[in-house]
């Protein structure tokens, strides 16, 4: 079983790069781990961090001013690797929704089988989000899974989920559970399928 | 008549062993690979449930992110790597898979080890908690990479939901200049889709083009099929497909290897089937290509130079742009020729194949590296190491100032030993020019292994034609 989830209301941090990698997100040094636990540490490690390891004072999560369970990104969030590390890694580090404009497939898949949600918006709403952050970090924004919309003061926004993966996620199913329902059916598959 | 179908739609629709309504497929996998870095929490996994691993048979493990190329008969130093690679060990033993570790003669890069083996074959399912398992569509078949929690679907149950992709065709006719290989073919179909291009899409690779080429190149073909965003891609069997898997291995043998082979020519598009995208490119506007930028959709003929600020298509891509020159140490409108290297790097499940490795060796025979730089050759595999020996590629190279090393993914994404330093230069043949990827602050320009040869020569970016006497 995993985390439920249903309705957020968090502030967002903005981080308006595009073709964010997976090697961004969580660097190959850093998945030599044998367990989920502890990525958020080196979450985009090499964009926090300074050769000393000292915080790059710039760089958003290093910000005070921003916070909150919502991270919104430029577009083709998460190409690269299928290393399901960079979805461990983000919401260790707390956050529990990205939103993007366009991810890449095997991240949208992992991050969903993580209780992570992907949530893809227009370009344009994008922008409007971006803006509004960063004139104002404290700005609360709303997601309401069960009617799919995402909400920040006037603005709102319908998004889609696949319906079987919004049940799991409200429920904090895994695909695993649907799946071992089938051994039966699988196993004679396997016997007369060479 | 029924429908006529693709050949990913054929592959596909034989290995569904549910679809249910508001479900995804559940969709038997054939072949399973599974190395040391997305494996461990899988394993972990069927232990909390207590379950054991659904067919052993179909599953082949191989050690080789975090592999040392050097001393590889040694424990291995780096405490994490070892733990990772030792956790590996534990977990096949434990659940009865079978292991080709360090040392064993079948050791390599995995997505490398599956085809010379003969356990990639035409019709198949295959997965692997990597990307660049769309390598082994060159065959014919439906592989594609996983997430570890997925991993853990496929040890529990064989199997793993998906949504059925759309479909794409490459198609890409004509002769290929000289000096041109099938890398430059990938590399240039990236730089005009980008690397999102074709995400939400199966590729299928077709043409003359794609026909007159081995099997080891139409795999550097297949396997960077993700760097656009690809699921994954593949190319319809054809004689060159069976004569290669003829005699491997793991692969069927004798009379079943006939049979099978009678199958195996079902596998390719109906005529008249759909896709949801097709794409034709020309191979006599494909030359020696480069990346320039931090993915591989930056990317150029190797005499462009890169474009400026104003010449790109969207707006929104300025920052993201400027942020990648400025990591790379470079101009834009700038030409890349003639720029100093500092590393060469021949290797990785893109190029690290025993054609790639004699193509590196008829460029540099008799001639020497250019002082300044370091050159790196390791080979995809035990397999590809032996065969360049027995060959007498080690000399060439060993004359040639390169070092060559032992099999494993290696500089390809720097979790070994194996890192280009911070701010250095470093010409590829891997497949991921992203920050840091070669080792921290590394900047990576993708090439062929023959323009990597060249630039070994010259100590420069060098157009290859030019060594090779081609206008
Ligand atoms: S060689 Fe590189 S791309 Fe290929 S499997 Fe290894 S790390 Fe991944």
């Amino acid at each position: 079983m995993k985390e439920k989830f249903n309705r957020l209301v968090s502030r967002a941090v903005p981080l308006p790069i595009e073709n964010i990698d997976t090697d961004q997100i969580i660097p190959a040094r850093f998945l030599k781990a044998t367990t989920r636990e502890g990525f958020g540490e080196n979450l985009f490690c090499d964009w926090r961090y300074d050769s000393d390891h000292q915080p790059i004072k710039n760089f958003v999560l290093n910000e005070k001013k921003y916070s909150g369970k919502i991270l919104i990104a430029g577009k083709n969030f998460g190409c690269g690797s299928s290393r399901e590390h960079a979805a461990w890694a983000i919401y260790d580090y707390g956050f529990r929704v990205v939103v993007s404009s366009f991810f890449a497939d095997i991240f949208k898949n992992n991050a969903l089988n993580n209780g992570l949600l992907p949530i893809v918006v227009s370009d344009h709403f994008l922008k409007q989000l971006i803006e509004i952050i960063s004139q104002n970090p404290e700005t609360e924004m709303t997601i309401d899974l069960e009617k799919q919309t995402f909400t920040t003061g006037s603005l709102e926004e319908k998004f889609e989920i696949n319906a079987y993966k919004k049940t799991c996620l409200m429920n904090g199913y895994d695909d695993i559970d649907y799946l071992l329902s089938l051994r039966k059916e699988i196993k004679e598959f396997d016997i007369t399928h060479a | 008549m029924s429908k006529p179908k693709t050949l990913f739609d054929k592959i596909w629709d034989a290995h569904i062993v549910k679809r249910a309504e508001g479900y995804p497929d559940a969709l038997f996998i054939d072949r399973h690979f599974i190395h040391e870095v997305t494996s461990p929490q899988a394993f972990e996994g069927l232990r909390k449930r207590g379950i054991p691993v659904f067919n052993t048979g179909r599953v082949t493990a191989t050690a080789d992110h975090n592999v040392p190329t050097k001393d590889q008969h040694l424990p291995i130093k780096e405490a994490l790597s070892r733990h990772q690679v030792d956790t590996l060990r534990k977990n096949c033993k434990e659940f009865g898979v079978d292991l080709y570790d360090l040392g064993h003669p079948f050791q390599g890069i995995v997505h490398i080890i599956g085809p010379e083996l003969g356990f990639t074959l035409p019709g198949m399912t295959i997965v692997c908690g990597d990307s660049h398992t769309s390598t082994h569509g060159a065959f014919g078949n439906i592989a594609f990479g996983i997430g570890t929690s997925e991993v853990e679907q496929v040890l529990a149950t064989q199997c793993v939901l998906q949504y059925k992709p759309k479909t794409m065709k490459i198609e890409i006719n004509g002769v290929l200049g000289k000096g041109v290989v099938s890398k430059d073919i990938i590399l240039y179909i990236i730089s005009k889709i980008s690397a999102s291009g074709a995400t939400g899409f199966f590729v299928e690779y077709a043409g003359d083009t794609i026909r007159n080429l081995s099997m080891e190149a139409r795999m550097t073909i297949c396997n960077m099929s993700i760097e656009m965003g690809a699921r994954g891609g593949l190319i319809a069997p054809d004689e060159t497909t069976f004569s290669y898997i003829k005699g491997k291995k793991f692969a069927p043998q004798g009379t079943a290897f006939e049979k099978k082979v009678t199958e195996w020519k079902a596998l390719h598009t109906d005529s008249g089937a759909e896709y949801d995208r097709i794409l034709t490119f020309d191979a006599a506007d494909i030359t020696p290509m480069i990346t320039y930028g931090t993915n591989p959709g930056m990317g150029m003929k190797i005499t462009d130079r890169i474009p400026t600020v104003a010449e790109l298509k969207e707006m929104s891509e300025q920052t993201s742009f400027k942020k990648s020159l400025e990591y790379m140490g470079l101009e834009a409108g700038s030409q890349l020729l003639n720029k100093s290297i500092d590393y060469v790097f021949i290797g990785s499940c893109t190029n690290a194949r025993i054609e790639d490795l004699r193509l590196v060796a008829s460029m540099v025979k008799g001639k020497k590296k250019a002082s300044q730089v370091e050159v790196w050759v390791i080979p995809g595999s035990k397999q590809v190491e032996l065969q360049a020996q027995q060959e007498g590629l080690d000399k060439i190279f060993e004359q040639a100032g390169f070092e060559l090393r032992s099999p494993g993914c290696s500089a390809c994404l720097g979790m070994n030993e194996d890192k280009v330093p911070p701010g250095k230069y470093c010409i590829s043949t891997s497949n991921r020019n992203f920050e840091g990827r070669q080792g921290l602050k590394s900047r990576t320009f993708l090439v062929s292994p023959l323009s990597a040869a060249a630039a070994a020569l010259t100590g420069k970016v060098t157009d290859v034609r030019t060594l090779l006497n081609v206008n």
